[in-house]
This record gives structure tokens, sequence and C-alpha cells, in this order.
């Protein structure tokens, strides 16, 4: 089996549980839709576009973090960084109904399941951090740098928890080690594949905040401040 | 930078990424599959041997036999070809989706697109 990180197949979770977390997440995802499109105009719309087709394309790149295991991007951290909550969510929806649709990846009754940790756990978690560092952190590259990687590590270790707690409501083998066991190779191993979604996604967000700042939600139209301010020229028309 | 100019560049690193890097990305089990198999003795065919774990009960997924399953091609399997192809599908599918659901004023009504 290829691993694809975070993507649960049909029946792990009983399926009452999956489609009760499927109704829930169809909710939260169509009040996401209502937001985004009121916070996004349509010259943003490609941007969304774009963010969830990297979102796609990264989680296709598995790399290794330990011998014989693997993660990828999730994605929620940067997406929110860039396009901000609602949005960040809807395109990493996105990305999962197609990959599991289109590429048979992540079971179709699992579909609520997946959506619920890496879209909207993932992003949200993400989103919290982002918030609460910019309100402390400098503009800056390093500052951005910064608030990007500890919100790609929440998120992912976040999402995993998901899972955690799908598995203790639903789980569809009784563990006679316990779901503790579990928890804790999800944590231990997802906290590894956060660092690397952690680095992603302060790599991405530093790169587009240095081309085009405006388009970094999480900076809200304010230019990136470099080491050595500019000096004020005033009078200019 | 123009935004076009952006946005063509994001869209040439995505379909690299998904084109010609997924070629080359880990294939060892992912995070999630790794611990799911936590409580389970595996065997050389990665065939449960002993003990209980949450992979014991996944189930093959309803699509396997789908023509891009697996983020390939049918008839291309297991081909770095076919993987590439593949991601740049899909690059250009979800990407394209996402435009449409977020575009204010969609030609055939931007909620009929969103429940297709």
């Amino acid at each position: 089996m290829d691993g694809l990180a975070l993507h649960l197949a049909d029946g792990v979770i009983e399926a009452p549980v999956a489609a009760l977390f499927a109704a829930a997440a169809a909710g939260v995802v169509a009040v996401c839709l209502v937001r985004g499109r009121r916070a996004l105009d349509d010259r943003l719309a490609p941007l969304a576009g774009l963010v969830a087709a990297f979102v796609f394309a990264a989680q296709m790149v598995n790399f290794p973090v330990l011998p014989g295991v693997s993660g990828h991007l999730v994605g929620g951290a940067l997406a929110a960084m860039l396009v901000g909550p609602w949005v960040a969510a809807l395109c990493v929806t996105v990305v999962l109904v197609v990959q599991a649709l289109v590429f048979a990846d992540g079971g179709l009754s699992a579909l609520g399941l997946n959506v619920t940790n890496l879209a909207l756990i993932g992003t949200a978690t993400g989103y919290l951090v982002i918030a609460a560092l910019l309100r402390v952190l400098p503009r800056t590259r390093a500052g951005l740098a910064v608030a990007g990687f500890a919100a790609g590590v929440v998120s992912v270790v976040a999402a995993a928890l998901g899972f955690v707690g799908q598995y203790w409501i639903g789980g569809g083998v009784a563990l006679t080690a316990g779901l503790g066991q579990v928890a804790g190779a999800m944590v231990g191993v997802h906290l590894l594949i956060g660092v690397g979604e952690g680095l992603i996604t302060a790599v991405t967000v530093v790169t587009v905040a240095r081309v085009r700042p405006d388009l970094v939600y999480a900076l809200r139209g304010a230019r990136l401040r470099t080491a050595a301010p500019a000096p004020v020229t005033g009078g200019a028309a | 930078m123009r935004r076009w100019r952006f946005l063509a560049g994001g869209l040439v690193a995505c379909l690299l990424l998904a084109g010609v890097v997924s070629g080359f990305a880990a294939t060892s089990p992912d995070g999630l599959a790794h611990a799911a198999r936590e409580g389970c003795t595996i065997g050389p065919d990665g065939e449960v041997v002993a003990g209980t774990c949450p992979a014991q009960a996944e189930r093959e997924h309803d699509l396997a036999g789908g023509p891009f399953a697996g983020y390939g091609i049918r008839g291309l399997a297991g081909d770095r070809l076919g993987t590439g192809l593949a991601g740049v599908f899909g690059v250009l599918l979800t990407g394209g989706l996402c435009w449409l659901l977020l575009r204010r004023r969609a030609p055939a009504g931007p909620t009929a697109r969103a429940r297709e």
C-alpha cells in the first residue's frame, strides 16, 4: 500500500459513527462555503484554486520520517495562512473529495472522518496558532516563518488526535492493548510529519510573501517588514 | 510581479510537483498506516499474524478498480509516467473545481456546481 498519510480507509471506524461525522462535516463545510465566498472576491478565487492544486500536488510527495514510515503535507495551516481559514478548509475539502472519488485514496464512507480531521481540525488549529502568534511576532520574514512552522506542527498533531478521538467513539476493532498505544504511535509519528509540514508551510508562505505579500491572508494587506525599514519619503502624489 | 504571472508560476510548480517529483516520493507506509498497525504483529507480506490493531478492519476502496485509482493510470500502473500524468490531471481538476466553487458569479449557478 502506498503511503498517503492520514487518509482513513473504509471500515476502520464503524459505519454509523462515520455517517455521523459525514453529516457534521457537510454542515461545517457548507458554513465555510458561505463564509469563504463572502471573504473572497473574484480576483482571489484563482488563488484559492492554486492553493488547492498545491495541496493536492504536495500530498503526492511523501517524505520519509522514520525507517519504513513516511508522511506528506496536509496543508490546512498553509492554506489558512494564504487564503484564510474558511477558504482554506474548502480547499483541503476539495482535495480530499477528488482524492476519494477519482484516485481511490481515503474511503468513500470515511470521507466525513477525513474531512473532519484534515480539512476542519487541521485548518482550524493551524489558523488559531497563526492568529495567536502573528499577534506577538513581528511581521517579518522570520516572524512569518515561525508562525507557519508552529501552525504546521500543531495542525498535523491535532488532526492525528482527531483520528484517536474517532476511534475512541467508534473504532471497528476492540484493541486488547488499549487505544493508548495507538494514540502514542499516532502522536509520535505525526510530530515528525508535523516538522515536515511546518518546514514546507514556512518556506512556501515566506516565498509567496516575498513575491506578492498582498496575497498572504495572514498579513492582511500589510507589507512584509524587512530588517532595515525603507526610509519614508513624503510628499509623493 | 503581475498576478497572472504569479498564478502561472504557481501552477507550473504544482504541475512539476505532481507530475515529476511525485514519481520519486517515499513509498513506505504513512504515519496513519503505521500507527494503525500498532498492537499487531505483521508478517512478511504485510498481513496481520497476531494481535489486534485498527488496520484489521480496513476494507478495500469501493473505487479501487477506477481508471485513476492509487494515483496512476490503468495500464501504466506503478509507472512514473502514469503517476505523473495522474498527478497533472489531479492538479488541474482540484484547482479548477476550487476556483469554480469560489467564483462569485459562476455561469451555471454556484450552488449547483457545489453539489456536483
